[in-house]
């Protein structure tokens, strides 16, 4: 059984079909990529996976459940966790908060309590600051504590948003354009990161990204998409090499030809 | 009294609450911006025609003394954006809102101080006259009030649809970043919009004023003419004047068949109705924010 | 600016940063409490309202400050609590001990119970459906006449516990205790808010509902329980009001109230429960300062002393938008800054808290 299964899954909005009919698996511990033009429906899939969206016409399963009746916020729950594309996080906290939400599903201690801040809610905060303190130590982001989120560079907020899905301990990692606006060290930084997230922590890892260099030094399984079809799917070498995918980016041979003609 | 003359005085008081449910899409649409104050705006305009006619103050002809309120609101809402309110692009809705609120409580202190607190009477040519239509006593006021609101109305759809401002409102208004790339001078035309929108309340304070006496209070008609914004809804101009007419229909008649004290609440708990079950006005279409 | 080296997560967790801060308001407490041996009593008087608005203040900026819930129509709350109060204690006979928890208790479910509906809308929406909220009650206070005693009001009697009574005239010191301990019993708990998961999901839905929403926090549900904590604490300050104030009506609670009410906590500084205080003190304090300034132009000028309608809700309206315009952090926020100066001398710089050009984040739907 795979980790998620997307059957058939279609979404229309008004008269665009975003995502038509796809269907892929993900298995557990794997790094599968998503890839495309832009529109193709790539973030669009995530939206969906996370709930946002409903889908008109499919099912999504995960651990061979359909979340189609969960709701958003159980999704984190299930132990699924993601990023954004343009960076979501809390701007008017730390980065140690915007971590500590991270941990949210974690909670075990309710309003009462937190109000009167018994010894209980206080045990727990040390366990989820110790647990935050292994995903700084992951992410090298001692540095950057106990700052606000609104005063950090790009790159850094990136990492951040990395790090607190990370904190939600998760079986699956959605990640959305990790190394979009990141210059070339970073990258490598995060190409070493999902390696890392995927061998020792064991989780499973679905993301969107553009950089192929990234995506065939990471990933195990790649997905093209275009127009919200499923162009091709195999190993990062098999995607890149397709002709339907060559075709998708640079369009056909001799439509081409009748341009220039 | 009868149905019919319920109906047009609903509909007159209604006119006035879609004027300034008006001033407030306006605004809103353009510029993002709530002018909680455009009731006040409202009562400003009122009261500067009050004072340039009645002969107790400069004691002009009406006739010109409108012109020159219209056109005295309008320099004051473009002079308010220049000077206050484009330091705020860019700062969250609320911060706005409490702005124009902190707006109102100034406007309505200096409205007091100038033109005192007692209710005072436009003296306008067409108060207090009558009538008759269909064996029916109607006013005269009441009548004009309509007449002139659905002219506004037609002007306005014209301006926006036809005239190369008016095109160039609508589109900053749709998409600010390329309106701005497109060579519209985005940050005059918000100006200009809060120019508009205090040139359509004077119109809608001097209609009010001509309907019966103005003290600097009237202002608070602008949270009744607020609900009507959001209950036609909040992004179209002809949902407004549709909600200012709703709730000017709904008060004398639920005033006339239904216990008093509840007649007061009635807009108010439509308005609730609508937030829950239709949080985005009657004539809205929503579309989610994209992640 | 102290920095401290932190060697365990308790350094996180305390109430206090430091040792220094710790004795700052122990210091701070200290003068509270002898207060009272150092001024009139009228001067407590004024002293226990402000700490009866600081504590609505506090109400409020759960929901505004921690939560970025604008609420136009905190005002109904306050009348909550204060009805529910001064009826458990006419009607039911019950004692103040639990009148005025209970009070709080009912204002609060009343709070959530009316977010419920309301926790999809945003900005403008929610702002009016809050003031429908704070007008609608006040008609139904007029509605519910044999329960209310409509325009007519209600006298409030005196706090009594365990047979010692509070009164503004005849206790003022006895009153202005019980009114500190409450105070700092609010202070207490929303401290313990902002260091707990509840406190930190409320600030993530201020900042992005989307990814609070993503991290597995309910929107719908946490935007509720925010009101009700914010509509309680209101309810708590409210039922103050009614003892300080002996008589209420309708009118008390009106809709001028709540937004004065959401005017002071920005003035004060959103976000803080130091804002909640200045923004109570600039609230509480304003009407003494223009009467004393009226009075002492009056020796000069001989002008009488005529009320000026709107004065003082004019000047609170200036203080507000010169704050919006050039302070946006509230008085807080230059207390902030005049401490780090005096903290860095010589080297503050005057660019350290300018703000980023942020860029134009729309709230807008469509």
């Amino acid at each position: 059984m795979s980790l998620l299964e997307l059957e058939n899954v279609t979404l229309r909005f008004g008269g665009v079909t975003a995502v038509n009919k796809v269907s892929f698996n993900v298995e557990e511990g794997e790094v599968f990529a998503l890839v495309g033009p832009n529109g193709a429906g790539k973030s669009t899939i995530f939206n969906l996976i996370s709930r946002i969206y409903n889908p008109v016409e499919g099912d999504i399963r995960f651990d061979g459940k359909s979340i189609l009746q969960t709701p958003p916020h159980q999704i984190a729950r299930l132990g699924i966790a993601r990023t954004f594309q343009n960076i979501e996080l809390f701007e008017q906290a730390t980065v140690m908060q915007n971590l500590l939400v991270g941990r949210h599903r974690h909670r075990q201690s309710n309003m009462w309590t937190e109000l009167g801040f018994t010894p209980f809610v206080r045990a727990e905060e040390r366990r989820h600051r110790e647990a935050i303190e292994k995903v700084i130590d992951f992410l090298d982001l001692q540095a950057y504590r106990d700052k606000y989120i609104a005063g950090l560079p790009y790159g850094v907020r990136k990492v951040v948003e990395m790090g607190r899905a990370l904190a939600i301990e998760p079986r699956l990692l959605l990640l959305d354009e990790p190394a979009s606006g990141l210059s070339v060290e970073e990258t490598q930084d995060v190409a070493f990161w999902v390696e890392d997230i995927k061998k020792q922590m064991g989780v499973t890892v679905l993301m969107v990204e553009h950089d192929m260099h990234l995506v065939s030094a990471v990933s195990d399984r790649v997905l093209a998409l275009a127009d919200g079809k499923m162009l091709s799917l195999g190993t990062p070498h098999e995607v890149q090499n397709d002709p339907k995918v060559i075709e998708a980016y640079i369009g056909v041979a001799d439509e081409h030809q009748e341009v220039l003609a | 009294m009868d149905v019919l003359q319920l109906i047009v005085s609903g509909l007159a008081n209604g006119c006035v609450y879609g004027l300034v449910a008006m001033g407030f899409v306006l605004i809103y649409k353009a510029t993002e911006a709530v002018n909680f104050a455009q009731g006040d705006f409202m009562m400003l305009g009122a009261f500067i025609c009050l004072g340039l006619t009645n002969p107790q103050f400069m004691g002009l002809p009406f006739w010109v003394s409108v012109p020159i309120a219209i056109g005295i609101m309008g320099a004051f809402g473009y002079a308010l954006d220049l000077v206050v309110l484009r330091r705020m692009f860019g700062q969250s809705q609320v911060a706005i809102i409490i702005l124009t609120i902190a707006l109102g409580f100034v406007l309505r202190f200096v409205a007091g101080l100038i033109w005192g607190h007692e209710p005072i009477s436009l003296a306008s040519p067409i108060a207090g006259r009558d009538v008759r239509f269909l064996g029916v006593v109607l006013g005269l006021d009441e009548m004009m009030v309509i007449a002139v609101t659905v002219v506004l109305t037609v002007v306005l759809y014209f301006y926006f649809n036809r005239t190369k401002l008016g095109v160039a409102m609508q589109a900053s208004s749709q998409n600010q970043l390329a309106a701005y790339y497109m060579g519209i001078p985005v940050k005059r035309i918000h100006s200009l919009i809060w120019a508009l929108a205090g040139m359509v309340a004077a119109v809608a304070g001097i209609l009010f004023a001509s309907k019966g006496s103005i003290d600097p209070s009237i202002g608070l008609l602008g949270i009744k003419a607020f609900a009507a914004a959001v209950i036609g809804g909040f992004g179209s101009l002809p949902g407004a004047l549709l909600g200012g007419i709703i709730v000017g229909l709904i008060e004398p008649f639920s005033g006339r068949y239904m216990p008093s004290g509840y007649s007061q609440i009635m807009p108010y708990l439509l308005l609730f109705i609508i937030l829950v079950f239709r949080p985005h006005g009657i004539l809205a279409q929503v579309h989610q924010k994209k992640v | 600016m102290r920095t401290v080296f932190k060697t365990s997560y308790d350094a996180d967790i305390n109430l206090f940063k430091h040792s220094a801060q710790r004795n700052w308001y122990i210091l701070l407490l200290a003068f509270a409490l002898a207060l009272p041996f150092l001024i009139s009593s009228f001067a407590i008087g004024e002293a226990t309202n402000l700490l009866i608005w600081a504590i609505a203040c506090m109400g409020l900026m759960i929901l505004v400050g921690q939560t970025g819930q604008a609420s136009l129509g905190h005002a109904a709350f306050l009348a909550v609590g204060c009805y529910a109060n001064v009826l458990l204690q006419e009607r039911l006979g019950l004692p103040f001990i639990l009148s005025f928890p209970l009070a709080g208790l009912i204002a609060g479910v009343a709070g959530a119970l009316i977010a419920m509906p309301m926790t999809k809308l945003h900005g403008v929406y929610l702002a009016i459906g809050t003031i429908a909220i704070a007008i609608l009650t006040d008609d139904f206070i007029v509605i519910a006449t044999p329960l209310t005693n409509g325009v007519m009001g209600l006298f409030a009697p005196d706090i009594s516990i365990f047979g010692y009574g509070f009164n503004r005239y005849g206790n003022p010191v006895g009153l202005y205790y019980l009114i500190l301990g409450i105070t700092l019993l609010v202070v207490l708990g929303y401290r313990n808010l902002q260091r707990s998961p509840l406190g930190r999901s409320f600030a993530a839905i201020r900042d992005s509902e989307i990814s609070a929403q993503a991290m597995g926090v309910n929107v719908a549900r946490t935007k509720a329980v925010a009101f009700g904590i914010s509509a309680g604490v209101t309810g708590l300050a409210g039922a103050l009001m009614g003892h300080f104030a002996g008589i209420f009506n309708n009118e008390t609670f009106n809709i001028i109230l709540s937004i004065q009410l959401l005017l002071a906590i920005v003035i004060g500084g959103l976000g803080t429960i130091h804002g909640a205080f200045f923004g109570a003190a600039v609230i509480a304090l304003l009407p003494q300062t223009i009467a004393m300034g009226r009075d002492f132009l009056n020796k000069f000028m001989a002008s009488g002393s005529i009320a000026i309608p709107g004065l003082e809700a004019a000047i609170f309206g200036g203080i507000l938008i010169a704050f919006i315009l050039f302070e946006p952090q509230g008085i807080y926020g230059r207390w902030f800054k005049i401490r780090t100066w005096f903290e860095l001398f010589p080297f503050y710089r005057r660019d350290m808290f300018r703000r980023q050009k942020s860029y134009l984040k729309t709230e807008r739907m469509r």
